[in-house]
């Protein structure tokens, strides 16, 4: 069984690919990239491109616990129509993934029922608690790809610290959820203009940025590779620019959120426009484009969190936080970066694929002879509006909808098999 | 728009009120030009204190919060303009847990309701049932959101003093100076008073502990101190906000000592205002904690016209939300 896909054309960034080429799979594999190949199936790419499989780093599955959020199969499916074809799962499940047994059900699970790869991250800290570390020699040999308490920091700067001494020695990057809790209590959105005016509880930037400079002096002190998760504001970027000026082993992600909306979507006490960190300002737009431009943030990842929208439906202080976003990521990236000139579509494609699978050493992201078929296809000029009822994910949590997007997924193989496939 | 300008005549147009943010001058006034006729309705000599504006409407007062004032402020005025009324107490924990806001209105409007009066503790609660339900919906309070109804009590009663005091009676807020004392930052009061206030015509100086004060309020056109003395200076209102106890434990202030020492309104710290400076409260008072009591029982206050020109604001809302009558100055 062989697949070619012809007439597109191919971005490769990792090893700076960008031409009309063909890609030919046989199997699992990717055969030859090259001209005029043959197979006997064939995806016609005409005006469109192709690409490794896109790399999210992070997303929320919900499995197991709540699973009328989100479910592996149906994340999974979410994820491929979006065109990606790897992702790292956080671990705020309930049971939390805190142990080796948790990360074999997620494996287990994914082989049972997803369409894409699934990469496990596993909690830093028993119960998610911030109190003891969890068996992280272990949660790596059974395939954990990096340690977090995403959806909570650890508040103790002395369990963190030792936590990424001790990942740092398992080879386990840690990812961190930075967030100051202490310093609001309640909080539902950016704390500023709006905030005053909507009555809302604020979430001052300090708040993420204390912790993202706590969490980078730590990494300098212990030498640990850590990564900071969901940046959104001027600040945060403006320490991690500084902390990789100085040396310290850290990367960033970003979500399409935080370049394309601000605290004015709250206006409306819209649940949907309700995460974690908030949307914040003009300023902090400007200042996450800017860091995507200059390297400073490191890759976009979607924290896609869904939740039911019994769930969302409720008033704003109640709202659960957290959108959906693997079905809207590449569109608002073409739409928002790359379509006004902000990033070249290769410097996007990069930050999707390569640059995310770096980060956490995952055998994702590129395109090349004899490894796995893991390829995207999609038209950068097709338009679509987001229509969440149309959504594959369970949840439908969005701020997109009704807006026009460019960037359409046409197919996305994962391991040579379509994952997804326009109808 | 809002409303539709006909010759010297208004219609009003909306469903709901939500909030002063959302209206405009013209608005604000076909209400406070709505209510003088409510209020003779409840001096009139002959003591019948009721007019057949809305007989046969249901008016709903649903609190998810606990009060006396507003709640019994809406349910005479409801009463005065003779629709029926029902008034439900929900305590927030077990609304939380169990059917959802909009659930309950459902069930609620399946008694064909014509007006939902709410207070929540939650910011936009009001509003996002306005924006589905087909109910006129009247904020009464929406966590530390808007207070429209208090805004416009205010406003009317300021109004009708300096109509009163210049013998003007088409005399606006134009040109008024007002200091808004105490708690700003979990005010819906304050709020609704910086929109009202500020679109009639007044200046507005904030005045509080820096940790009840949001710098951002500076943004909405309005002057923000710490300094009472500086915010009463030359003050024609002076209207202080209650303070909750409950701040104090949430590093807030230190004491409610200290906060007497620098925020209280008493003859002493009035030595800095205009001799003949109103003073408001939106109640309930806590005496000689934010007001001293020689000011609250004093000749300048006019806490309790609030109280009265509140009955009659409400039956003006109530009446233009259902029946959308033409409004001549």
């Amino acid at each position: 069984m062989s697949v070619v896909i012809k007439n597109g054309h191919v971005i490769d960034p990792a090893s700076n690919t960008s031409a009309p080429l063909d890609v030919l799979i046989i199997g699992d594999r990717i055969a030859r990239i090259g001209t005029d190949l043959r197979g006997s199936e064939v995806l016609d790419a005409t005006g469109c491109i192709v690409c490794p499989g896109l790399v999210d780093i992070h997303v929320h599955f919900r499995e197991p616990g709540f699973e009328s959020k989100e479910t592996i199969a149906t994340g999974s499916r979410a994820a491929a129509r979006g065109g990606f074809t790897s992702v790292v799962t956080m671990p705020n499940t309930e049971p939390p993934i805190d142990n080796g047994g948790m990360v074999e059900f997620v494996n287990r699970r994914a082989r049972e029922t997803a369409c894409i790869k699934i990469w496990p991250a596993a909690a830093a800290t028993k119960g998610r608690a911030g109190a003891e570390m969890t068996e992280m020699a272990e949660l790596k040999a059974v395939g954990a790809v990096a340690v977090t308490d995403d959806g909570s920091d650890i508040a103790s700067s002395w369990v963190l610290r030792r936590c990424l001494e001790y990942a740092d020695m398992c080879g386990l990057t840690y990812l961190g959820h930075c967030e100051d809790a202490s310093l609001v209590q309640g909080g539902a959105m950016n704390a500023g203009l709006n905030s005053t005016k909507l009555g809302l509880s604020g979430m001052p930037k300090a708040m993420e940025e204390i912790a993202v400079a706590r969490l980078v002096r730590l990494a300098k002190l212990t030498g640990a590779k850590v990564h900071v998760c969901h940046v959104s504001s001027a600040g945060s970027v403006e320490i991690v620019r500084w902390a990789k000026a100085r040396g310290v082993r850290v990367t960033c992600e970003t979500a399409p959120h935080y370049f394309t909306l601000t605290d004015d979507a709250v206006t409306t006490f819209d649940t949907n426009a309700k995460m974690n960190p908030p949307l914040r300002e003009a300023e902090d737009v400007a200042a996450i484009k800017e860091g995507l431009q200059d390297g400073s943030i490191d890759c976009i990842a979607t924290d896609h969190a869904p939740h039911t929208p019994t769930e969302k439906d409720v008033e704003f202080d109640y709202a659960p936080f957290g959108i959906v976003g693997l079905e809207t990521s590449l569109g608002l990236v073409v739409t928002e970066l790359v379509e006004p000139g902000i990033l070249t579509m290769e410097q996007a494609i990069r930050l999707m694929t390569w640059a995310p699978a770096q980060i956490l050493d995952l055998p994702a992201g590129k395109l090349e002879q004899d490894g796995p078929a893991d390829v995207t296809v999609f038209d950068p000029h097709a338009e679509w509006t987001v229509a969440p009822e149309t959504f594959l994910s369970r949840s439908r949590n969005t701020p997109f909808a009704g807006r026009v997007l460019r960037g359409q997924v046409k197919a996305a193989l994962c391991d040579g098999r379509f994952a997804y496939r326009e109808a | 728009m809002a409303t539709v300008s006909e010759g010297e005549q208004r219609v009003w147009t909306r469903k709901d009120l939500i909030g002063l943010e959302d209206l405009s001058r013209d608005e604000l006034d076909m209400i406070l030009d709505t209510a003088p006729q409510f209020l003779a309705v409840s001096e009139r000599e002959s003591g019948i204190k009721k007019v057949p504006v809305l007989q046969g409407r249901l008016v709903v007062n649903w609190f998810y919060e606990p009060s006396t004032r507003t709640r019994t402020s809406f349910e005479l005025a409801a009463k005065r303009l003779s629709a029926d009324t029902l008034t439900m107490n929900v305590a927030a924990s077990s609304a939380k847990k169990g059917e959802t806001l909009h659930d309950t209105l459902y069930n609620i409007e399946a008694m064909h309701t014509d007006i939902v009066v709410i207070r929540h503790s939650a910011a936009g609660a009001s509003r996002i049932l306005a924006e589905r339900h087909p109910s006129h919906i009247i904020n009464a309070g929406d966590g530390a959101h808007e207070h429209p109804t208090q805004a416009l009590l205010d406003a009317f009663t300021i109004r009708q003093h300096v109509r009163r005091t210049r013998g003007d009676g088409r005399a606006g807020l134009d040109g008024l100076r007002v200091a808004i004392i105490g708690d700003i930052a979990h005010s819906r009061v304050a709020r609704s008073n910086v929109w009202g206030l500020t679109k009639l015509g007044a200046s507005v100086v904030l005045c509080g502990p820096r940790t009840l004060l949001p710098d951002a309020f500076t943004r909405l056109g309005v002057d923000v101190t710490s300094d009472l003395r500086e915010a009463i200076d030359g003050a024609d209102v002076i209207y202080v906000l209650r303070i909750q106890m409950e701040r104090q434990s949430k590093c807030l202030f230190p004491s409610i000592r200290e906060y007497i020492r620098l925020f209280r309104i008493d003859n002493e710290s009035l030595k800095a205002a205009k001799p003949d400076a109103l003073i408001m409260h939106p109640g309930p008072i806590n005496r000689d904690v934010e007001l001293s009591s020689e000011v609250a029982d004093g000749p300048r206050n006019v806490i309790l016209e609030q109280v009265t020109n509140g009955v009659a604001v409400r039956m003006a809302v109530m009446h233009l939300l259902v029946n959308k009558p033409r409004v001549t100055a």
